[in-house]
């Protein structure tokens, strides 16, 4: 595990050198921040609500690879004082999906700090997310001692098709995709990382019923106190050393955990799994967007009789797709 | 006459300030002790902040780190210079940094006049009380601790073995009883001063210099010696969780914080602005004279630490994951499984479904799909009717299907003809109900009207399967209720079964059995059974079946009204 880990960290080493820094602004970062950091490609329309969510919650710097966008996307960040940008035009694919470059700029600026690893189209929800920053989150954490926080990923889509309501920048997805799937999850442990290893939702009803082994894995540990040594392994699935991937209680308890809300289902859906079918740069030979593509064009409504409307985080909470823990 | 605080700061002086400021004003004269930890020139900031105050002063500062005499220490030295420097002060009320006061102080004020005399400090002896942590709580007193438990743990944990083995027992000094309590206190002048002027005070200071957690100790056990009246509660409100840390409250916590009644609370989260607006602002003192109710706050932390410890029956997900047994509840709820009435009775789930008032599902585990009840393709939870969805985690589907449909209950169909990877789960979990027919599965072999040859290999591997299946539900570790009638004993009476599960599933209300459920024709089904038997094949878990029809069951058809009682 520790040839692994190091072998993570080389590869990181390594693979930094295809980042260019475009905006470095990383001796704006104090001592406590609290950094974001995430890989974007063609996000553009996505940006405005993402940076206002993240900052209303309290991330005071945001830590970007710009994967050769072409949309506007560099202008934006270009605008953003509390962003340092790096630019790739390298596979990402060939960076093992972004984990190399999210390991090498997480090694060099992220030690002694929370990091929120998250894509432009995750939402972090955590408990008491409406009355409490992410500070106070992070700093009951660090008096309980607690070094990594989990959240799963919650697929979130709209009730008809999923280009039916055209996404305006700066609005908030959810107000179109709000329903999600409540309780059709299956979790396995994984031995090797101790990590557990979550699928089902929307996707695998919908496209996986025939596979469900192939289905997109729903575990993520975004909120990491990051140390120099660590290492994402899977994209944020899991990390190295492996207690870090330890954010479920084994002995009938439960730990304190969130939800990534994950509005990918939304009118620029459409063409974004058209350009990735046509890249190949995601998991697997695109598996994934090869499956979306074949459902969608036939039947592109993931709302069933049984989907839930999001309210709030006590409404996730009560289903069981995250939970207080001991934080009171 | 006037209540002093000694105020102990370790972090976020600039809370510490603004609470200073709040007692001083209200005339509480204040000592601060500042940790050594904090930086000199951050001391230095902090004393000149508040110079303009005269009514602030700074004792001695000492080293406290966590568990050690350290803060014993500080506690001592602020309280013998506030009853030095102010004659006026009748109580001492022993604060943090991170404590803040609820209620204005004339309330602090006239609740101690009512009770000049009485010491507020929680008190009790270590045999009582169930909260220590390590599992040290006489040990504290017997053991010595020379190494801190943060930054030296390794050989904190090697010391504390070796003086268990060695059965190590300190001399308490003479006059001693070991109590504890939580280290914040309010005493009067009196008892105070008698503790800092005891006259044994180097011996006791000396063994208290290697007490584990001396600040929850030291004036427990010396108050005891010294006070007059004790009432053993703390005034501050304090709650601890599962770990021995104090919980931390945020601004969400207002209304729970200002319905308590307490005097002051901790820990406060240094960041909630609007709990330190809304206490240290001035308000319009109300006269009424309440007692410190913090009930409700007990309750929503308790509920916390049992979320922790305990979780929730029957929930599987990405931080609650139990290994197998440690479930603490393998379902959400109760359910009741039925194997082999579908098979003996036509349209047994419709019938049953109608008897009780709610749905009944089919064959949940068959091989083709889901069988929910009234034919859904799907159900709460967007459970879908996805046979290789389900079989990919077979137990994650049912454990799902009770936690998703909680508050009603669930009854389902099943049999050899299922999957039978749930057997164990089902057996194992003191929520479930099985009710067997056993043998009924031959009831549809017969009527098929196949191939003699198919129908008696089908029955084989049908009758290996269920006969593995009631082993397993008739093992040691089973914690299912589990019934298992014969064929040949069910369909001899049906109606007694029927009834005693009918008053399983609903005791409150009042299912009468008033329509019996039509039996499938069972003629010649004797006859089949001796084929099988004339074919080598023995089946056996249907009972005793007479070849010959039984007289009753010619009398089924039609539809027999049945009328208990």
């Amino acid at each position: 595990m520790r040839l692994r880990r190091k072998r993570r960290l080389v590869r990181a080493a390594r693979k930094s050198s295809d980042l260019r820094p475009v905006h470095d602004r990383t001796n704006r970062i104090a001592a406590r921040d609290i950094l974001l950091i995430g890989t974007i490609r063609n996000e553009a329309i996505r940006l405005p609500y993402f940076f206002d969510y993240y900052r209303d919650r309290g991330v005071n710097h945001f830590l970007i690879v710009d994967n050769d966008s072409t949309d506007g996307t560099a202008e934006f960040l270009a605008q953003q004082p509390d962003t340092s940008v790096w630019h790739s035009s390298v596979s990402y694919q060939r960076a093992t999906y972004g984990v190399d470059w999210t390991n090498a700029l997480l090694r060099k600026y992220a030690g002694g700090h929370w990091i929120l690893a998250v894509d432009p189209d995750e939402f972090f929800i955590y408990p008491f997310c409406d009355t409490r920053s992410i500070r106070a989150l992070t700093d009951w954490l660090d008096n309980s001692a607690i070094r990594s926080f989990g959240a799963m990923l919650l697929d979130v889509y709209p009730k008809g098709r999923i280009d039916a309501v055209p996404y305006r920048s700066g609005q908030d997805p959810l107000e179109i995709a709000c329903w999600f799937d409540s309780g059709n999850y299956t979790i396995k442990r994984n031995p090797t990382y101790g990590n557990l290893w979550i699928q089902g939702g929307p996707r695998a009803r919908a496209f996986f019923s025939e596979a469900p082994e192939k289905a997109p894995a729903l575990n993520k540990i975004p909120l990491v106190k990051w140390d120099r040594r660590f290492a994402y392994v899977q994209s944020t699935h899991m990390l190295l050393p492996r207690g870090l991937n330890q954010v479920y209680d084994e002995w009938g308890g439960e730990k304190a955990s969130g939800v990534l809300m994950h509005t990918k289902f939304l009118s620029t859906f459409t063409e974004k799994a058209d350009e990735e079918l046509i890249r190949r740069e995601h998991y697997g030979q695109s598996i994934e967007y090869k499956a979306y593509a074949g459902t969608l064009k036939s039947n592109p409504d993931l709302w069933c009789k049984w989907s839930e409307r999001y309210i709030n985080w006590r409404q996730l909470e009560i289903f069981g797709l995250m939970s207080k823990g001991n934080w009171a | 006459m006037s209540v002093g605080i000694v105020l102990l700061v370790h972090m976020a002086l600039d809370r510490a300030e603004q609470v200073a400021r709040f007692w001083a004003k209200a005339g509480c004269p204040v000592v601060i002790h500042v940790d050594r930890c904090v930086s000199k020139t951050d001391y230095n900031q902090f004393v000149s902040n508040v110079s303009d105050i005269p009514e602030i002063d700074f004792s001695r500062r000492f080293r406290c780190e966590w568990g050690t005499w350290g803060i014993v220490a500080a506690t001592r030295t602020a309280s013998a210079q506030m009853l030095d420097r102010y004659a006026h002060v009748r109580h001492v009320y022993l604060a943090s940094g991170a404590c803040l006061p609820l209620r204005p102080v004339e309330q602090l004020q006239s609740y101690l006049d009512n009770n000049p005399r009485t010491d507020f400090i929680e008190s009790v002896t270590t045999a009582d009380v169930p909260w220590t942590i390590g599992g040290l709580d006489i040990e504290r007193f017997n053991f010595s601790f020379p190494f801190a438990w943060k930054s030296q743990r390794f050989l904190f944990d090697r010391y504390v073995a070796l003086q268990r083995k060695m059965g190590r027992r300190r001399k308490i000094p003479e006059g001693l009883v070991p109590h504890m309590g939580s280290q914040w206190w309010c005493l009067t002048r009196q008892t105070l001063s008698s503790i800092l002027n005891d006259p044994q005070q180097r011996e006791i200071n000396r063994y208290f210099r290697r007490v584990w957690i001396p600040d929850e100790s030291y004036f427990q056990t010396m108050v005891r010696r010294h006070s007059e009246q004790i009432e053993s509660r703390s005034l501050t409100l304090s709650k601890f969780d599962f770990q021995g840390k104090p919980h931390i409250f945020y601004d969400d916590h207002l209304q729970l914080l200002r319905r308590s009644d307490c005097f002051v609370a901790r820990k406060i989260w240094p960041h909630a602005d609007r709990l330190y607006h809304e206490f240290l602002s001035d308000r319009a003192v109300e006269a009424h004279q309440t007692e410190p109710s913090p009930g409700k706050i007990d309750r929503v932390f308790s509920k916390a630490v049992e979320r922790r410890t305990r979780g929730r029956p029957g929930l599987y997900m990405h931080s609650r994951f139990p290994r197998e047994d440690w479930e603490n509840g393998i379902t959400a709820e109760p359910f009741t499984v039925f194997q082999g009435f579908s098979e003996l009775f036509e349209d047994f789930e419709n019938w049953l479904s109608q008897t009780i008032g709610h749905p009944v599902h089919g064959h949940l585990f068959a091989k083709d799909r889901v069988h929910f009840a009234d034919g859904q393709n799907s159900l709460n939870g967007a459970l879908t009717d996805s046979a290789t969805l389900r079989d990919y985690d077979p137990t994650g589907f049912l454990t799902n299907l009770i936690w998703n449909t909680r508050g009603e209950q669930q009854c389902f169909q099943f049999g050899p003809n299922d999957n039978q990877a749930v057997n164990w789960r089902i057996a194992k979990d003191p929520n479930a109900t099985v009710w067997i027919i056993s043998g009924a599965w031959a009831v549809p072999l017969f009527r098929s009207g196949q191939n003699f040859g198919d129908v008696r290999k089908e029955a084989a591997r049908l009758q290996r399967i269920e006969s593995a299946h009631i082993d397993v539900l008739q093992s040691l570790w089973t914690k299912a209720r589990v019934r298992i009638w014969t064929l040949a004993d069910f369909v001899e009476n049906p109606m007694e079964p029927l009834q005693l599960i009918l008053d399983d599933i609903g005791p409150m209300s009042d299912h009468r059995l008033s329509e019996a459920p039509k039996m499938v024709n069972l003629r010649g089904f004797g006859q089949f059974l001796q084929n099988l038997k004339n074919q080598g094949m023995q089946p056996y878990l249907m009972g005793d079946f007479p070849i010959h029809q039984l007289p009753e069951l010619d009398m089924q058809e039609p539809t027999r009204p049945y009328l208990v009682k």
